[in-house]
Parts: structure tokens; C-alpha cells; sequence
């Protein structure tokens, strides 16, 4: 009788903690839910209030008064630019240094230092960068708000993030591909040229695509260092008709980018403008979605592909 | 016969020594791109201290007119104003306010999440699932601003009629939301990298998934969940362009969400976009504002880090 009886309190409780199981589960989907339902509205909304104002005029116009005639052509020209210095300044500094720390890098103090501030470094606001760009390179350097001061800010900003992913990729890389290298007689720098960064290539990419994803909607740094957010003309062309047909006066030129080009337009209190915002937000969250879709897939292939 | 011997021994003598400086070339190839990868590494550190360096800077200039106890203890905030008063505490408020709303919204469901893709979850409901999450923390901040202030705020407005425009509630929810996958994805990891014998000792002991998540799980994941909680209010203390748009730019002293307010980053923002002039008080406070906001994230940072190394699990 009282065995029955524990026996029947034992099921009480398994029972509760079944339900709980259940309820938890219940909760998980959930939360998930709200979190991609709210992608959904977000995107909804931008598209019925954005689809109409997209058209070609729309990429080929100037900013304007008129809302039905404003456009985002100095902002998209001003991305291109910026994301092309970003990238050119990043990329080989962010390889560079991953490559260090994860081939050269002695086991010292010095070595953990610079890794405790790289992790830091991916902490720090952005707006931060954006202060450290407005009084060294605006100012000290004198480079103004120029289409050169903004790549490098955002260059900063996204440094962090290709050595996070170079060294994540090179340590994939097992250790006898590294023997095999040095056994042939190889020089260390011969086996990362010839060995290493071809290896990892695709990780490395990953990194430098989402990093270069987020430089893109970044916003917050490029408005600190002062940039203006109307912009009727288009930095000089880099390529001339004369000796020697390339010309960097474009670095130095003032530009706008999307993501300003639409907090300009948001901040109006026309309600015009607020179409026009969403049509350039939709526009940059397909580039941003798509960039960062292109990552995943890659690192999907990659995973699946290589077998040491 | 003999010249040819003698010619063909200078040409291996030649030979080597040419390899010898050819070895040598070869060594200094080597250390110079050492030195230039040092250097690549080494300017990470450059860009910590010229950060460090830029806003102490201009905040020591800033503090050399208005008084450390000034700026911490008056309550307005309006040094674009004739009657300039520089009191941080009410961008600090705003900060606050927005950001606790932010992480109530984003740790709890960003660690149900977690649990639920990491514990709970099939194989492909993850597969499907995670790379939505990382699109999702992909998006820029100023989208998100724009659906705060015209998808969230009338949407809230019908909720609360009494709520104005902008509001710290709308910012700090949307932010929240933000967040999650920072949260989600970081605490995931740490969760998946519990050595799977801990769960099957608890599964053998009749625990249900519910149990051996929080109960073995989590607390064995803790440094990484701790790390992870750390991001997120970073993220949240410095999210600059959801704020800005949506919760105003009005310094207020308040910690009602229901208000507008301005936090550091949007102040910030707004100096930018006038025209300051190079030098002038305005131009400072930013520096000013810029380090108060570092040093909060530090704190959290050196906390983090504390607690971490107080509840380290080693298995």
C-alpha cells in the first residue's frame, strides 16, 4: 500500500517535470518566433512603404527638396568609394596580423596582451571610432571629411573582425600540412604564403565579407567625423582622360553614404521622405542580407568540403 | 680533362656560395616580413591607445573649464545653451533606461533560445535556424531605427495613448530585439561546447532536458554565458542610431521608459551633425561624453571578467 502510494508520488512528479519539458519547449519556439516575426514585420513594412519609390530615377537621381524627386545616387557612389578604401586598408593589415599571432607570435606576455586587445577592441562602440576618427584623422592628420577619413574609420572598426576570422581559419589548418611545408625545406613565410593563406582563403573571406557587411550600415562613426548628409554632386572621377589617367582627388572629396543619405531622410517630418527612407533601407538591407547570406554560404561549402 | 675537373669544382664553389648568400637573402627576407606582421599585430594595440589617448585629451581640456563635480552631479544637460549647464547624469539616465529595456527584452528571450536550439532543438530546426538568427544581427542599426519609430512606436501608441513620439520604451524594445542573436548565438556556443558526458550523466540520473539544461548545463557554460551577457549590454550601452532616432535628442533626467530621452550616443550624434567648431567647448563635450561611455563599458567588461574567472568550470 505505501509502496503504491510513493510509487504514485513518483509519478506526480515526473509528470510536473514532463509538463515543464513541454512548457520549455513551448517557450523556445516561441521566443524564436518573436524574434523572426519581427524580421518579417520589419521587412514588410519597408517594403510597402518603400516598393513604390523604387526605380531606376531613384538610383540615378540626386538627393533633393522634392521628395518625389530625390534619390540616392551621391549615396550609393559615396558607399562604393568608401567600402573601397575600407577594404583595401583593412584586409591586408587584418591578415597580416592574424597571420602573426596565430604562426609567429611567441607564448608571452606581449602576445596575450595584443589578443586581450583585439577581443576588446570588437567591444568598443563604434561611435568611439568615430570620436578617435574626428580628432585624429579629420583634425590631427587633416585628412577632413573626406571619402579617405571615412574608409579608414570604418577600417578600424572592422580590423577586429578579419583577424578574428584569419586566425580562426589558419588554425583549422591541420599541423602536418605545416611539417610536410617545413620537411621540403620551406621557410616559415614560404609555408604561410604558399600553404596557409591559400588554405584558408575561403574562411578569411567569409570574415572580410561580414565584416565589410557591417561597415556598410554602419552609420553612427561616419555621421561623428561630420560627414554631411546632403550631397548634390559626385566625387571627382578616379579615372582621367590625360597622363596618367588615375586620380585620387576622389579621396579627398565629401561624400554621403546610404545609411546617412536615409537617417537624413527618416529625421524629416515629411511623411514623402519616410518612403524614400524605406526605399534606401530596403536597398541596403538586401545588400547587408545578401552579403552576409554569401558568408554563410561559403562557410556552409567549406565546412563540407574540406577534409583534412 | 684536368682543366675540365677544375672548372666544374669552382662552379659547384661558386655555386654554394652563391646559395649561401642566396640563404642568407633568404633570412632577411624572412625576419623583414616578420617585423612587418609584428608590426600589422602591433597596431591594434596603436589603435586602443590613440583611442585611450583622443578622448582623454579632449576631455582634459573639457574638465579644465567645467569641474569633474559638475559635470557628475548637476542634473541638466545643455551646453549648446546660453545657460550651459554640463551634468552628465541625465544622458547617463537615458542610457540607462534604454539599455535596461534593451536586455530585458533580449537576455531572456536570447537565452531561451539558446537553451532551446541547443538542448531542445533537431539537428535541422538548427541548421535552418541559426543562419536566420546571424542575418538577423546582420541588419544595419539605422533600419532598425526606422522601424522603431514608424512600425513600433504607433504600434505601442494604440497600447499606451499616452506615449509620446519618441520614447525610451520603443527604442530600448527594439534594440532588445537587435540584441538577441549577439546574446543567442554567443550563449549557444558556450552551451554546445559542454562536454556531452556531463548531459548523459544527468539523463542516466532521469533528469529531463528542462533539468540538465539549467541545472548542468548552463552553470557549466557559465564563463561563456557570462561573456556573451557582457556583449549584449555593451551593445546595448552603445547602440548609437535606434536611440537617435527613436528616442529623441531632449537630455532628460528620467528613468520612466515611457519618456523621451537622450542617451550619450545620441547626444553625440546630434553635436556631430551641427557645425561645431574645432576646439570650442561643444566640440569637447562629445570627447567628454565619448569616455564616460568607454569607461561604462568597461565596468562591465572588468565585471565580466570577474566573474568569469569566480565561476570558471573546468572539466
Amino acid at each position: 500500500m505505501n509502496e503504491e502510494k510513493k510509487l504514485e508520488e513518483l509519478r506526480v512528479v515526473i509528470a510536473r517535470h514532463r509538463r515543464w519539458d513541454l512548457i520549455f519547449l513551448i517557450a523556445g519556439v516561441l521566443a524564436l518566433m518573436i524574434a523572426l516575426l519581427t524580421f518579417m514585420a520589419l521587412f514588410t513594412q519597408m517594403l510597402i512603404d518603400g516598393m513604390p519609390r523604387l526605380s531606376w530615377d531613384f538610383f540615378t537621381s540626386f538627393p533633393s527638396r522634392r521628395p518625389e524627386s530625390a534619390g540616392i545616387l551621391s549615396a550609393w557612389v559615396g558607399t562604393t568609394l568608401v567600402m573601397l578604401v575600407t577594404a583595401i586598408s583593412a584586409v591586408p593589415l587584418g591578415i597580416a596580423a592574424g597571420v602573426y599571432l596565430e604562426e609567429y607570435a611567441p607564448k608571452n606576455l606581449f602576445t596575450e596582451l595584443i589578443e586581450i586587445n583585439v577581443t576588446n577592441l570588437a567591444g568598443v562602440p563604434s561611435i568611439i571610432y568615430g570620436l578617435l576618427a574626428l580628432g585624429l584623422f579629420v583634425y590631427q592628420l587633416g585628412l577632413g571629411q573626406s571619402i579617405l577619413a571615412a574608409g579608414l574609420t570604418l577600417a578600424l572598426l572592422i580590423l577586429p573582425i578579419v583577424i578574428v576570422a584569419t586566425r580562426e581559419a589558419i588554425r583549422t589548418i591541420p599541423i602536418v600540412i605545416r611539417e610536410g611545408s617545413y620537411a621540403l625545406g620551406a621557410t616559415k613565410w614560404e609555408t604561410v604564403a604558399d600553404h596557409l593563406l591559400p588554405y584558408s582563403a575561403p574562411g578569411i573571406l567569409t570574415g572580410v565579407i561580414i565584416g565589410l557587411a557591417r561597415a556598410i550600415g554602419e552609420t553612427a562613426p561616419i555621421i561623428t567625423i561630420g560627414a554631411l548628409t546632403f550631397i548634390a554632386f559626385l566625387p571627382p572621377s578616379p579615372i582621367k582622360n590625360e597622363f596618367p589617367f588615375i586620380s585620387f582627388e576622389w579621396l579627398a572629396a565629401p561624400f554621403t553614404v546610404m545609411p546617412i543619405q536615409m537617417f537624413n531622410w527618416v529625421s524629416r517630418p515629411e511623411e514623402e521622405f519616410q518612403s524614400n527612407a524605406a526605399a534606401a533601407g530596403l536597398i541596403l538591407v538586401v545588400m547587408t542580407l545578401a552579403m552576409n547570406a554569401l558568408a554563410i554560404y561559403l562557410r556552409y561549402r567549406m565546412r563540407k568540403k574540406i577534409k583534412w | 680533362m684536368y682543366s675540365k675537373n677544375v672548372k666544374s669544382t669552382c662552379e659547384k664553389i661558386s655555386r654554394s656560395t652563391s646559395n649561401l648568400q642566396y640563404s642568407y637573402k633568404r633570412h632577411i627576407k624572412e625576419k623583414v616580413i616578420e617585423l612587418l606582421l609584428f608590426l600589422a599585430a602591433f597596431f591594434s594595440i596603436l589603435i586602443t591607445f590613440s583611442i585611450v589617448f583622443m578622448l582623454v585629451k579632449e576631455s582634459f581640456a573639457f574638465f579644465q573649464q567645467v569641474s569633474i563635480w559638475e559635470f557628475l552631479t548637476d542634473t541638466q544637460w545643455t551646453p549648446l545653451f546660453n545657460d550651459a549647464h554640463y551634468g552628465i547624469l541625465p544622458l547617463i539616465s537615458g542610457t540607462l533606461v534604454s539599455s535596461t529595456v534593451a536586455l530585458l527584452v533580449a537576455l531572456p528571450l536570447g537565452t531561451t533560445i539558446a537553451i532551446y536550439l541547443s538542448e531542445f532543438a533537431s539537428y535541422t530546426v538548427r541548421e535552418i535556424t541559426k543562419p536566420f538568427l546571424e542575418l538577423l544581427g546582420g541588419i544595419p542599426t539605422i533600419v532598425y531605427g526606422y522601424f522603431a519609430l514608424l512600425f513600433v512606436t504607433p504600434l505601442l501608441q494604440i497600447i499606451f495613448p499616452d506615449l509620446p513620439g519618441f520614447s525610451l520604451l520603443s527604442a530600448g524594445l527594439v534594440m532588445g530585439i537587435m540584441i538577441i542573436p549577439y546574446v543567442s548565438s554567443m550563449t549557444e556556443d558556450a552551451m554546445r561546447s559542454v562536454p556531452m558526458h556531463l548531459r548523459e550523466g544527468s539523463y542516466a540520473m532521469g533528469a529531463t532536458r528542462f533539468q540538465t539544461a539549467i541545472r548542468v548545463v548552463m552553470p557549466a557554460a557559465f564563463s561563456g554565458i557570462a561573456a556573451a551577457y557582457i556583449l549584449g549590454i555593451s551593445r546595448a550601452v552603445g547602440e548609437t542610431m535606434v536611440v537617435a532616432i527613436a528616442a529623441g535628442m531632449q537630455p532628460n533626467l528620467t528613468w520612466n521608459p515611457m519618456e523621451q530621452a537622450a542617451t550619450i550616443t545620441a547626444y553625440i550624434v546630434q553635436v556631430s551633425l551641427g557645425d561645431l567648431p574645432h576646439g570650442s567647448i561643444g566640440y569637447q563635450t562629445i570627447f567628454a561624453a565619448g569616455l564616460t561611455l568607454l569607461l561604462i563599458t568597461l565596468i562591465f567588461n572588468i565585471l565580466g571578467h570577474l566573474l568569469r574567472k569566480r565561476y570558471r568550470q573546468a572539466y
